[in-house]
């Protein structure tokens, strides 16, 4: 079976890491990397459990082939804590009661992140879409788009 | 001695009982960081084996042959599985399963083969090499036709199959339980009616989709003993009914069960777990995974089951309720685990919430070729519910009665004469229809968003016991550390319904630490967790929650007694205030972190007193009592109900049918809220779930092929679907024998969502559809039916 050297920045670290041809960025992720915080949900792209940001985007990881990510940076759920400080995102998910499982949550905090650097103030409306494909089975998700609306002041007020 | 006086009063020792407080999630944090273990997570290295299951394509059918040579010969695999070696039985109320089907399939999906392999891509390959010689059968797949003499037989050798003393299966033909009731005369109380109406409803088969699907590691080592992670809301049971299958002691087998991400009832008892078992008992002291994929996840573990309800209601002209007659046939699938439960359940619920003089109910477990029937948040009551209270609201319209209204004369209060045939205990539902009512502005008529559009608001009650044996246990411990804190130990999963939390707030306001002094003795491992029956029911906050307030009770005893034989006191006078043991007669205390390790040094360095501390707990239930099969009256049915009420209002689209929740109310009564921020979180997410199986939700069944096992063809709600706000009403009227008076609350959000929005669409449209998922294409067609479009 083909296998793939692959060199990218993962979490901020520089990785190399061989792979099979027929890896997906979640198979490299959590089997080869052991970053088992981003989850397998369906395999298919449609849960969105799975959802890292890669070059800044986020992307089903099961859907993208690890040997697409060869000089990538791809950012996981275990990149938004620093220096053993959440972020205000995982703040947020704490004061609003927006994590149950947890299972769906490291997709949720990524499609999060990623609004709110494109989009710092966004509509509920908006809210909303940007986490339409993070599927979620417990909270009925009004917690959770609370949480990224308190998300975004708190880094608003941190900006100011 | 080591006491430090205290300056001035014991005012500066105010009372912090955690319990009432919004209390964070103790594994908030780690699910928040991506450091939550769930089982699929964990590491066992290069030498992880990975295993599939050879399925079956054939919904009913005899296993002529099965030939597994040519898999075996494909290098990678390291062993191949059927259930030729593997005779016992699996069944937690009616032992009806193989681990592996031996003569027989009975669904699309019936485990028929293991593969063990270096790597799943071979497992994968090898599933196609094993040959299998199948003859068909006729299926069964409408539990209606399923219960007459002339369906074909699924279960030919069910009268030797073993069954709990409470559940009646008949033999020879496909019901495997028959709960009746038989209270008052209908038939007489027909005649005094002045309205009566006659409905049939059916529910669609639907699916938990936790995110997490099913994942399990075992590994059997070559002294008999097996070790099996699992992602499970019942380690305990699964030790039970693993090792009974396999003739093994329950010592023999080990379950470890870490964060579950997301169960609904779809990880309770065991399933997949089983096969995972005997297919690392072929590869001795190597650990095998199996993982289902999304598809598997969908109809070869548990389903909700599908219902056929025929229910005749009648009230006199001034709106009480005289008499009731309901036929429940459950579509228990081709097994039946907990579906012979939720026949009974449904059976010594079957009035809903209200108080009815006459009743007689049959509720039939009916096997049929479609996928095994399992427990799914609510157990049985989303369903029966649905049928119940949209008769509710047609018989009330009927008589010319508001809908509130004749809710409120007709349901439970305290003392009101139950089914069964007992009292209820003091409950706070008509506060609950109340509140609710208001909170939705009940009787105003709100404008629609456009001029194609109609608005409606319609609401529901309930009331769910927990389902189960008369006597399912829970066991606790609570031990101090060096530091004074707490490590509590329990048995119960966490599911995300932030079970560890409120068991970390009950435990420090029983024993009197900071809430933060808790922290739980967790992954669950039944080789060092104290015992507890399941993670299932809504029964934890109330019998696990009395094990552990049992447990720090018994620690706090031992504490103060040890302090008051050293300050020479009566134990009276002292307290636990704040992780500090306190005289309120002397004015002393002394920090706990110096007492429940080491003890405490007698006077004069004469020797010392005390040791360790550890506090034991234990709960379970006396008062359960026997029904009589016949009539289905007893003393006690069960331990309690929990009730509530649901409102909506919804906007249905003229142009597309598309029905929108835009608000809900929930009001449930839990009988005290540890956490109410949790409680507000079970019952937004309940609405939601509940919203999702009422508006999306349903298998596609033909001939027992499931045609829709995806996120794409089956849909569930998404953050677009969700309501633009759900108001979250807490009543607390105390459980008696309740820790701090609590009740469940997991399940019960979801019971009255379904016939809440029915009745919202009856109201916006006067139309009714029979069957959920209330989908555009349904409702428009019903529009159309009716003349309101064309």
């Amino acid at each position: 079976m083909a296998q793939h050297n692959l060199t990218l920045t993962v979490n901020g670290d520089p990785t190399t890491v061989t792979v099979p041809s027929h890896y997906t960025l979640l198979q490299m992720l959590r089997e080869k990397l052991a970053l088992t915080g981003t989850k397998n949900g369906c395999a298919a792209g449609e849960c969105g459990a799975c959802t890292v940001m890669m070059d800044g985007e986020p992307v089903n990881s099961c859907m993208v082939l690890a040997a697409e990510c060869d000089g990538a940076r791809i950012d996981t759920v275990e990149s938004l804590a620093q220096d053993s400080q959440l972020d205000p995102i995982q703040e947020a998910f704490i004061e609003t009661s927006a994590v149950q499982c947890g299972f769906c949550t490291p997709g949720v905090l990524i499609s999060t992140r990623a609004l709110l650097d494109r989009n710092p103030d966004p509509t509920e409306a908006e809210i909303r879409e940007a986490i339409v494909g993070n599927l979620c089975r417990c909270t009925g998700y009004l917690s959770i788009i609370k949480a990224v609306r308190k998300s975004a002041s708190t880094r608003a007020e941190a900006e100011v | 001695m080591m006491v430090k006086s205290i300056e001035p009063t014991l005012a500066s020792h105010p009372s912090t009982s955690p319990v009432g407080d919004n209390a964070p999630r103790v594994d908030a944090t780690q699910k928040l960081t991506g450091a939550a273990t769930f089982t699929d997570d964990l590491q066992f290295g290069p030498g992880l084996l990975h295993g599939r299951v050879v399925r079956s394509p054939h919904a009913h059918a005899i296993i002529k042959s099965i030939d597994t040579s040519k898999a075996e010969a494909l290098p990678g695999v390291r062993a191949v599985v059927t259930g030729k070696n593997y005779p016992g039985y699996l069944g937690l109320y009616l032992q009806d399963r193989h681990i592996f089907c031996r003569d027989r399939v009975r669904y699309v999906g019936d485990p028929v083969a293991g593969i063990v392999a270096t790597t799943e891509d071979v497992a994968e390959q090898a599933l196609d090499l094993i040959d299998v010689e199948y003859e068909e059968l006729e299926g069964v797949f409408d539990p209606v036709f399923g219960a007459t003499p002339e369906a074909p037989l699924i279960h030919p050798d069910m009268g030797d199959y073993v069954v709990a003393n409470f559940i009646f299966p008949k033999p020879g033909t496909n019901i495997s339980n028959h709960f009746k009731i038989r209270k008052g005369d209908t038939e007489a109380a027909w005649k005094e009616c002045s309205a009566v109406i006659e409905r049939t409803y059916r529910i669609p088969h639907v699916q938990h989709v936790p995110l997490e699907p099913h994942a399990a590691i075992a590994r059997a080592d070559q002294d008999g003993t097996v070790t099996l992670w699992s992602s499970t809301q019942s380690p305990f049971a699964q030790r039970n009914l693993i090792a009974k299958a396999l003739g093994k002691s329950q010592s023999d087998v080990r379950v470890i069960g870490h964060y579950v991400g997301g169960g609904f009832g779809s990880k309770a008892g065991v399933t997949m777990e089983a096969p995972a078992v005997v297919m690392a008992m072929q590869v001795e002291g190597q650990p095998v995974k199996l993982r289902l994929t999304r598809e598997e996840e969908f109809y070869t573990t548990f389903v909700r089951q599908g219902l056929v309800a025929e229910i005749k209601l009648g009230c006199d002209s001034t709106g009480k309720i005289l008499a009731m007659e309901n036929k429940f046939y459950w579509d228990g699938g081709a097994y039946t685990e907990y579906g012979v439960n939720v026949t009974r359940a449904s059976g010594y619920s079957s009035t809903g919430p209200y108080e009815v003089p006459n009743v007689k109910t049959d509720s039939y477990c009916v096997y049929t070729n479609h996928p095994v029937g399992g427990p799914f948040r609510g157990f049985g009551m989303p369903e029966m519910h649905a049928g119940i209270e949209q008769c509710i609201d047609e018989l009330a319209l009927e008589i010319g009665m508001d809908r509130v209204q004749f809710r409120r004369i007709n349901c439970l209060k305290e003392g009101s004469i139950l089914v069964t045939g007992s009292r209820m205990h003091p409950t706070g539902l008509p506060q609950c229809l109340d509140k609710a009512a208001e909170a939705i502005g009940w009787g105003k008529k709100s404008e629609p968003s456009g001029p194609n559009k109609r608005r409606g608001k319609g609401l529901a009650l309930m009331w769910k016991a927990p389902a189960m044996p008369p006597n399912a246990g829970s066991s606790a411990w609570v031990e101090l550390r060096e530091d004074g804190t707490l490590n509590v130990g329990l048995g119960g999963q966490e599911l995300g319904q932030g079970t560890f939390t409120v068991s970390a707030q009950m435990a420090a306001a029983t024993l009197g630490v900071p809430f933060d002094w808790v922290h739980i003795a967790s992954p669950v491992d039944t080789k060092y967790s104290p015992y507890e029956w399941q993670t299932v029911a809504s029964r934890l906050t109330w019998s696990m929650g009395n094990a552990i307030v049992n447990a720090a009770k018994d620690a706090r005893k031992q504490i103060i007694d040890l302090v008051a034989e050293s300050w020479e006191e009566d134990p009276a006078d002292l307290d636990i205030v704040n992780g500090e043991v306190i005289s309120y007669k002397s004015e002393e205390a002394m920090s706990l972190k110096d007492i429940v390790i080491y003890g405490l040094p007698k006077e004069g360095d004469s020797g010392w007193i005390g040791g360790p501390v550890v506090g034991r707990g234990r709960f379970m239930p006396t008062y359960v009592t026997g029904l009589d099969p016949e009539t289905g009256q007893g003393e006690r049915a069960v331990v309690h109900y929990t009730t509530g009420a649901q409102a909506v209002e919804v906007e249905v689209d003229l142009e597309t049918g598309r029905v929108e929740v835009l608000r809900g109310v929930a009001a449930f009564d839990m009988g005290k809220a540890i956490n109410p921020d949790q409680v507000r979180a079970q019952m937004e997410g309940g609405l939601v779930q509940g919203m999702s199986t009422a508006l999306f939700e349903g298998f596609k069944l033909e001939d027992g092929h499931l045609l829709n096992p995806s996120f794409v063809d089956y849909r569930i709600a998404t953050s677009a679907d969700a309501p633009d706000q759900i108001e979250a009403i807490i009543v607390e009227v105390p459980q008696d024998d309740g820790p701090f008076g609590a009740r469940g609350i997991g399940e019960h959000p979801m019971v009255p969502t379904i016939p809440a929005i029915a009745n919202a669409i009856a109201d916006a449209l006067g139309i009714r559809i029979s069957e959920p998922p209330f989908s555009s294409e349904k409702v428009y067609l019903a529009m159309l039916d009716k003349g309101l479009v064309d």
